[in-house]
């Protein structure tokens, strides 16, 4: 099953090699990963995504756990969690196709960050499968350069509450 | 007073009491060496740096205290890796520093610069690249108490140059800032697996406890794990690791389990009802095909270690914490007039050790292996320091040595490390200078280490090797034998040295002894000989160590001697 694992660390040198050792051992697909400072600067908070047998999952997360950095891991419920990414798309345009490109990007409120003569770059955030459906639609225009930063994502705390 | 780097390194050693380390110099090293030059730090100069950190390893293995080592960067640090490796995977406490390129080097590909950090982290507890001298006592600090604290194990501290002659002001005495994780489970989880347990005590018509080195790590559990077992009358089998964590001669003890464990301890973990694990890890050596193992049986699993409950078995209730209070909790907790009678399974299983005892051919003119580990123990009542290489010198050691008290039992378990056995017997003498220390070897692993021959005589460090001579990478052609069609490929050593001669060299004693009526007279003469001595025993070169249970069987069906 598909897992988004997040993990909270001390911001110290070599944190990222230490957790991500451990998925990598235990050939653990990282789908995609994401670190960032969290409220507290000392504290970084790092999003990884993961496909794999949920056993060796519950094995990895205790190891990962040991790490002296980290602070605590949680397995976040796809449903019970807030989950964005940002993906930049340079898609190729010509006078004919830059209307209809714009006009994807409109419904899906991308927006326009870069125009040149032959392209148009868009920026959006949104949850993943926002963004595949942008990728799909831009995909006969021709795509030539594309950006994304992995998930990110947090527990939704009005879940909780229920 | 501004003090160097190398200053406050030695200082801070002092404030952890340590008073031995292990280690090689170099170049990136010598201000921390000057500084040992005059510090009352007793220094032992190994002859490579494999031999620093095994014998740090089995100081601490014995000692129960920190071992300390160091080496210079780039290949002197490489020359950790397998001593890190083999100290992680038995959970010793070792803290290791490597000299470095001064930080204005660091990765330039400068001369003898390796990254061993970078090496290092799936090896060690945890891991250091110093960068400031201002960080050095507190990381320091950090470094033994997370090598000691828990489940143990190294670590490792990397020293760029510079960091040790820049000059900073006295640094104050740090704080820990270690995160600390919360508990495992909360108070009424714990409270439940706990009564759980006690349940299945009672209830278990069969039970069995299996005792791995957790028991022997934490201070005074062989105390508890004996009340336990004679107060609720359980059966004990250990694991090499936990070779001494029970007494073997103990009615109750069923010596080791798993692939060369006695057959009634393997019959008795496959038929009980209830097996309650203590600071063990289910290791493959253990448990042969995972899904064979105990499986009339509820488990319990008692660790330190969360990452180890349900690591390869799914248990049936389990408890964090140090073994000796988790064992000492359970035998208070039980009501001897309360728990279902064990009688029939103490009989059958003392049924089972009259009818599969451990033996071995006794063959005119030829040396067993097996008698050489017996005569051994005879001659050292069982009170020695035993280490072993690794291999059927190590199997046959744990088989024939029985083990009375923790600590003495000293062998890479985990790793397997061939040529640990000696500089491990090095470190073990030096932490305890009043007993016996025999390190058990094989003809293959001594070579791996031998040159430490030279440290032990230098520093008088009074050590026996007895070299369990077949010939051959003996357990290497064992497998062969047995499932390779007798095709010996490259386990033959040709071209062993005469290991006498090569003991004078060193200004060791060297033994040879070629016959069974020589082995108790060899023995005994290297056991009165004040300084170290190599004793060559040449036996039957193709004996094999049984029982075995083949790779990937279950415990209870194992291979043993075909009658001829």
């Amino acid at each position: 099953m598909r897992h988004i694992i997040s993990v909270l660390v001390r911001n110290h040198p070599g944190v990222l090699s230490h957790v991500v050792g451990l998925f990598t051992r235990r050939s653990y697909n990282i789908e995609s990963l994401a670190a960032g400072v969290t409220e507290n600067p000392e504290i970084t908070r790092i999003t990884i995504v993961v496909t794999g047998d949920d056993r060796v999952l519950d094995q990895v997360m205790k190891q990962v756990n040991k790490l002296v950095d980290v602070l605590s891991v949680s397995d976040l419920k796809y449903d019970q969690a807030i989950t964005r990414e940002l993906a930049i798309i340079t898609v190729k345009t010509t006078l004919q196709t830059r209307g209809a490109v714009i006009e994807i990007a409109n419904v899906f409120g991308a927006k326009v960050v870069d125009m040149s003569e032959d392209t148009i770059t868009l920026e959006l955030s949104g949850t993943e499968r926002v963004l595949q459906n942008l990728v799909r639609l831009l995909k006969p225009f021709g795509i030539s350069e594309m950006a994304r930063t992995g998930m990110i994502a947090l527990a939704m705390k009005s879940s909780e509450e229920q | 007073m501004k003090k160097t780097g190398a200053k406050i390194f030695v200082e801070t050693l002092l404030e952890h009491g340590v008073n031995t380390i292990f280690g090689y110099p170099g170049g990136v090293l010598l201000p921390i060496y000057d500084e040992l030059y005059h510090a009352p730090i007793r220094h032992i100069l190994t002859r490579h740096e494999q031999g620093a950190i095994h014998a740090a390893d089995g100081y601490a293995r014995v000692s129960g205290k920190v071992g300390v080592c160091m080496a210079t960067s780039g290949p002197g640090a490489t020359n950790l890796v397998t001593g890190l490796a083999t100290a992680f995977m038995d959970s010793v406490p070792v803290v290791a520093f490597t000299g470095q390129v001064s930080t204005h080097l660091l990765g330039n590909d400068s001369f003898q610069e390796a990254d061993i950090y970078g090496i290092s982290i799936p090896i060690t507890k945890y891991n250091y690249l110093v960068k400031d001298t201002a960080r050095l006592k507190e990381v320091m600090y950090e470094a033994f108490y997370l090598a000691t604290s828990g489940r143990p194990g190294p670590v490792l501290i990397d020293l760029p140059k510079d960091v040790q002659t820049t000059q900073i002001d006295e640094p104050k005495l740090p704080e820990l800032t270690l995160p600390l994780k919360g508990p495992h489970y909360t108070p009424e989880e714990r409270k439940r697996q706990l009564e759980l347990i006690l349940s299945l005590i009672s209830k278990a018509e069969r039970p069995v406890i299996y005792a791995g080195g957790g028991v022997i790590k934490s201070e005074g559990a062989e105390k508890a794990l004996r009340h336990l077992a004679e107060k609720a009358k359980i059966p004990v089998t250990t694991t090499l690791m936990g070779k001494g964590a029970f007494p073997e001669t103990h009615p109750l003890s069923l010596g080791m389990l798993g692939m060369h464990g006695t057959r009634y301890a393997n019959y008795a973990v496959a038929k009980c009802d209830l097996l309650i694990a203590v600071g063990a890890r289910f290791d493959d050596r253990v448990t042969g095909e995972p899904s064979t193992f105990a499986r009339e049986a509820k488990i319990v699993h008692l660790d330190i270690d969360p990452a180890e409950v349900g690591k390869i078995i799914q248990v049936d209730a389990y408890l964090i914490g140090q073994a000796k209070d988790l064992l000492q909790e359970l035998a208070e907790g039980i009501e001897p007039q309360g728990l279902a009678s064990h009688e029939e399974w103490l009989l059958q299983i003392d049924q089972w050790k009259r009818d599969f005892p451990l033996s071995y051919p006794k063959k005119e003119g030829v040396i067993s292996p097996q008698y050489v580990v017996e005569q051994i123990y005879e001659k050292t009542q069982g009170e020695a320091i035993i280490t072993t290489e690794v291999g059927q010198n190590q199997m046959w050691a744990a088989q024939y040595y029985k083990c009375s008290r923790p600590r003495s039992f000293i062998s890479s378990g985990g790793l397997g490390t061939m040529g640990y056995g000696f500089p491990a017997a090095i470190g073990a003498k030096i932490a305890c200078p009043d007993r016996i220390v025999f390190d058990i070897a094989g003809d293959g692993s001594f070579q791996m280490n031998i040159q430490e021959l030279a440290t032990a005589v230098y520093n008088k460090v009074n050590v026996k090797v007895a070299i369990l001579n077949n010939g051959f990478l003996g357990m290497v052609r064992q497998w062969q034998e047995l499932f390779y069609g007798r095709r010996y490929s490259q386990t033959r050593l040709s071209g062993n040295p005469d290991f006498v001669k090569i003991a004078e060299g060193y200004g060791a004693l060297g033994l040879r002894v070629e016959t069974p009526e020589e082995v108790p007279l060899a023995i005994e003469r290297a056991i009165a000989e004040d300084r170290p001595v190599v004793i060559d025993f040449h036996v039957d070169p193709e004996e094999n160590v049984y029982p075995m249970v083949p790779p990937g069987g279950a415990i209870n069906d194992m291979l043993d001697r075909k009658e001829k």
